[in-house]
């Protein structure tokens, strides 16, 4: 039975940093091209959920057997994240939820298990990547989420077939970070890629062995990896040097660690062709390298929000100090207000449909939907006559709304919404990724899911609004 | 029927009322004590007289014992209630309703709250634990959402909208300038008021009340009682609450340029009351301007102003001083202030001061003098689309 891709999709954060407003806020670093930055609401967790739904919306996607959530920056430890992706997705409780945290190698042994799979398996990468101001990492790493359904033919169709995959693993020491750190450590460049070299010809040999295929069946090479001098040099050590190399990204986005290796390949995959043999080679703590075979399915495909068009709306006006504030390097003074409280552990899960799927209900007689779920209808009274109805990919339109500098915000000021949802249902939003001159009543908007402030060590996932662009 | 009222049956014979603001070397006791016995004396009672006690805060403490151990009430009944924003009014009602219902003869309704030792800009609320999915947005800003809405649904532009909401705080400036227990006793210019730093939506810190420390209070009797009392007493003409559904925030044919709470609640207080032309019968209001935009939406829940007019009519200057309909003469939420708990009592006081002519020759309206002696107190809590409403009416004669 065939065994591959059988669906995709991506989460480009809005905002961009222009590597240049690092040179001058701090009189060196930086560089040219912008990087991709998560919003002050946004992190792993979040940008995996948005890339899901990026990926759910672009095929008939089967219920996966499991979620792998993969990242280098998780939101918890000890805490499941896979589960608030499995809530916000709406996934019945039979899914397997679990995480593959820490390196970013992680993503290959996710994708690598859910190829080895019979079952559907939904992998999602995601990472906000930091580094210390002025640093190589803070200019040329970026955030991102990716998301690849792994399935067979009778899950839907193979899209991209997967033809074949070797593995080159050796320990040694290039890039590491203590937990609770905010920034990585790296060994002296020169050393890494000596030692990634022949791993990369050790794995490329065994991947072309294994298929009987050879450099001159490739029609793209897509390399990732966060040690940058390697994966320049990468496709050489394969022997793939003639063959096309895929867009790296590096220029728009930056290196976006975990989710890397998934979003250059959908990139590839967005304009691929069908019968196009695509070579990913991965770097991290080793070598992976895999062969994709596009098919004809590829041609039905149609991905929801293709990385091109996130790449085209992102928005590069961030500041270097906003960016700074954002990823907590610098402490800025708060409002003069309460401390935000964390949610509460009982009603957060008595109500984890509303919560984290953004299910409404909808009045049986009178057609009336309400967010948060009512029990008795707003309109006529109905007691305990309702359906369940999800509204997360519902959009709607702004009634009335305000600008809020007074509340506690990372972001401050806030933008508050009154939104009307198509086909009914009002609710009170935050409106991200916005500025507050675009805003006005008739703005149309769609739900995003977010991480909505951190206390106590409790991360808040619920869903805001954000302009439809 | 909904409710039948208690028109003429309970008489006001005594209120107090302390100044309000930023009172850093008082205590809530300090004040309860201050405000309590101002009414005591203004009756002529002595806390002994009194048989029972209402007494509204917000947050500035928890039972009966709030006043209690300050007064050193001698083991009487003492309510506490909280009603968000009409917690005063609230305890105001009640008391009504048990003098009314003969249970008590004399009953002191008083309303405390101390909101400035927290240190907070605004007002800081306390909730429920939850699952963290409300939109945290302040207070200004829920009130903000009016602007837009109303804007929008009668064509009046955004300049325009703003010099209304400038008028409305330069008229509160205005009357709290000429009351010695105001928080601001200050005029403030128009272009002051709307070159403001914004707080929320077009709000500038102008447009939003004060936040401050007070008590008021007031000594109700049987009406038929009440020149035992008093010389002058104000009668209980009509009380009005309502509690919603809050629909606003989840229909979306709530659209944002009114309060069906008080509309509903306005309404039982004038049919209570009698009164069938509110804007030509009653002498003065005072209403819940806790934001600028709430004032003028008011002025036509409250039905002073036809739909789509109250703009109109504020910047004719219907609602000022000497205008046809003086509206906060006092200063409002705007100048006097607004501890939570005192705010609906401070209200009733500016009728026992207006309607008895005893207000300060400055601040004197002129209505009563044409022999209008109807006041009205509104109150409401919560936020556009949700909240309770309180509606009173006081006037200075019986019938």
């Amino acid at each position: 039975m065939t065994r591959g891709i059988i669906g995709y999709g991506v989460h480009v954060p809005y905002y961009r940093l222009q590597r240049s407003a690092i040179g001058t806020a701090l009189g060196a670093g930086g560089g040219t091209g912008t990087r991709a930055v998560a919003s002050y609401d946004e992190d792993a967790t979040s940008m995996s959920v948005e890339a899901a739904r990026a990926a759910l919306r672009s095929f008939d996607a089967p219920t996966p057997a499991a979620i792998y959530f993969t990242s280098s920056t998780p939101p918890y430890l000890d805490k499941t994240n896979a589960n608030a992706i499995h809530a916000a997705l709406h996934y019945p409780s039979d899914v397997l939820a679990v995480d593959m945290a820490g390196s970013v190698r992680s993503t290959t042994g996710a994708v690598t298990a859910a190829l080895h799979d019979r079952r559907p398996i939904l992998v999602t990468a995601a990472d906000v990547r930091t580094g210390r101001p002025g640093s190589g990492d803070e200019a040329q790493l970026g955030d991102a989420g990716a998301a690849v359904m792994i399935g067979s033919d009778d899950d839907a169709p193979v899209i991209a077939e997967w033809v074949g995959s070797a593995t080159a693993t050796r320990e040694f020491l290039d890039r590491w970070r203590s937990p609770g750190w905010n920034y990585s450590r790296v060994w002296e460049e020169r050393f890494g890629e000596s030692v990634y070299r022949p791993l990369v010809a050790e794995a490329a040999t065994k991947v072309f062995k294994d298929t009987e295929l050879s450099a001159a069946d490739v029609d793209r090479v897509v390399v990732s990896g966060l040690h940058a001098r390697s994966v320049r040099s990468a496709a050489g050590a394969a022997g793939v040097g003639a063959v096309p190399m895929a867009e790296d990204l590096t220029t728009t986005i930056g290196m976006t660690g975990s989710a890397h290796s998934l979003l250059a390949l959908a990139n590839v995959l967005d304009t691929a062709q069908p019968h196009e043999t695509i070579m990913l080679i991965t770097l991290a703590d080793g070598c992976d390298v895999s062969l994709f075979r596009t098919t004809e399915a590829i041609t039905d495909y149609t991905p929801a929000n293709p990385v091109a068009a996130q790449i085209a709306a992102g928005n590069d006006g961030l500041d270097y100090a906003t960016f700074l504030t954002w990823r907590g390097f610098l402490d800025r003074e708060p409002p003069r207000r309460p401390d935000p409280v964390p949610p509460a552990g009982p009603p957060s899960e008595r109500n984890v449909e509303w919560k984290f799927a953004l299910v409404g209900s909808r009045d049986r007689s009178t057609g009336a939907v309400h967010l948060p779920p009512q029990r008795v209808s707003v309109k006529g009274g109905a007691v305990d006559d309702m359906e369940m109805v999800p509204m997360a990919d519902v959009e709607a339109t702004v009634a009335t709304y305000t600008i809020d500098r007074l509340a506690y915000s990372p972001s401050p000021p806030t933008i508050a919404v009154v939104i009307d949802f198509d086909g009914g249902g009002r609710f009170t939003s935050e409106l991200t990724d916005a500025d507050p001159d675009e805003v006005h009543i008739g703005l149309r908007v769609r739900m995003t899911f977010r991480n909505t402030l951190t206390a106590d060590g409790v991360q808040n996932y619920f869903w805001k609004a954000t302009p439809i662009r | 029927m909904g409710s039948r009222g208690i028109k003429d049956q309970v008489a006001i014979v005594g209120m107090g009322c302390t100044a309000f603001g930023e009172h850093f070397d008082r205590s809530i006791e300090d004040m309860i004590i201050e405000a309590a016995h101002a009414a005591y004396d203004s009756a002529g009672v002595a806390q002994d007289d009194v048989d029972a006690f209402w007494f509204g805060t917000l947050g500035s403490g928890t039972s009966g014992l709030t006043i209690s151990k300050p007064l050193k009430i001698d083991y009487k009944p003492v309510t506490r209630v909280e009603n968000m924003c009409a917690t005063g009014s609230e305890a105001f009602r009640n008391a009504a309703y048990a003098v009314a219902s003969g249970a008590f003869d004399v009953v002191v309704a008083i309303g405390a709250e101390k909101l400035k030792d927290n240190g907070m800009s605004g007002l800081v609320g306390t909730q429920l634990p939850d699952d963290g999915t409300k939109t945290n947005i302040t207070a200004p800003a829920s009130f903000s959402l009016l602007a837009p809405a109303y804007g929008e649904k009668y064509g009046v532009d955004r300049d325009t909208m703003k010099e209304v909401m400038t008028r409305i705080a330069w008229k509160n400036h205005f009357n709290g300038a000429r009351n010695p227990r105001a928080q601001f006793q200050k005029e403030v210019s128009t272009e002051t008021i709307c070159n403001a730093p914004l707080v929320a939506g077009d709000l500038g810190i102008f447009d939003c009340s004060g936040v401050s420390d007070g008590a008021a209070a007031a000594v109700l009797v049987r009406a038929e009682d009440a020149h035992r009392y008093c010389d002058n007493p104000l009668y209980v003409k009509a009380l009005a609450f309502t509690s919603g559904p809050g629909a606003g925030p989840l229909d979306p044919d709530y659209d944002y340029t009114t309060f069906n709470e008080v509309a509903r609640c306005a309404q039982d207080a004038y049919e209570q009351a009698g009164v069938s032309d509110p804007r030509t019968e009653i002498a003065m209001a005072e209403v819940h301007d806790c934001f600028t935009p709430t004032e003028l939406v008011l002025m036509e829940d409250l039905q002073f102003s036809s739909r789509g007019e109250g703009w109109q009519d504020v910047l004719a200057g219907t609602f000022d001083l000497d205008g046809e309909l003086p509206v906060n003469p006092d200063g409002g939420l705007k100048s006097f202030g607004h501890p939570i708990g005192a705010s609906g009592l401070r209200m009733l006081f500016e009728c026992w001061l207006q309607l008895r002519k005893e207000a300060p020759p400055e601040r004197q309206i002129l209505s009563v003098e044409k022999g209008k002696t109807l006041g009205m107190t509104h109150n409401l809590g919560g936020r556009p689309g949700e909240c309770v409403s309180f509606a009173a009416i006081v006037g200075s004669e019986l019938g």
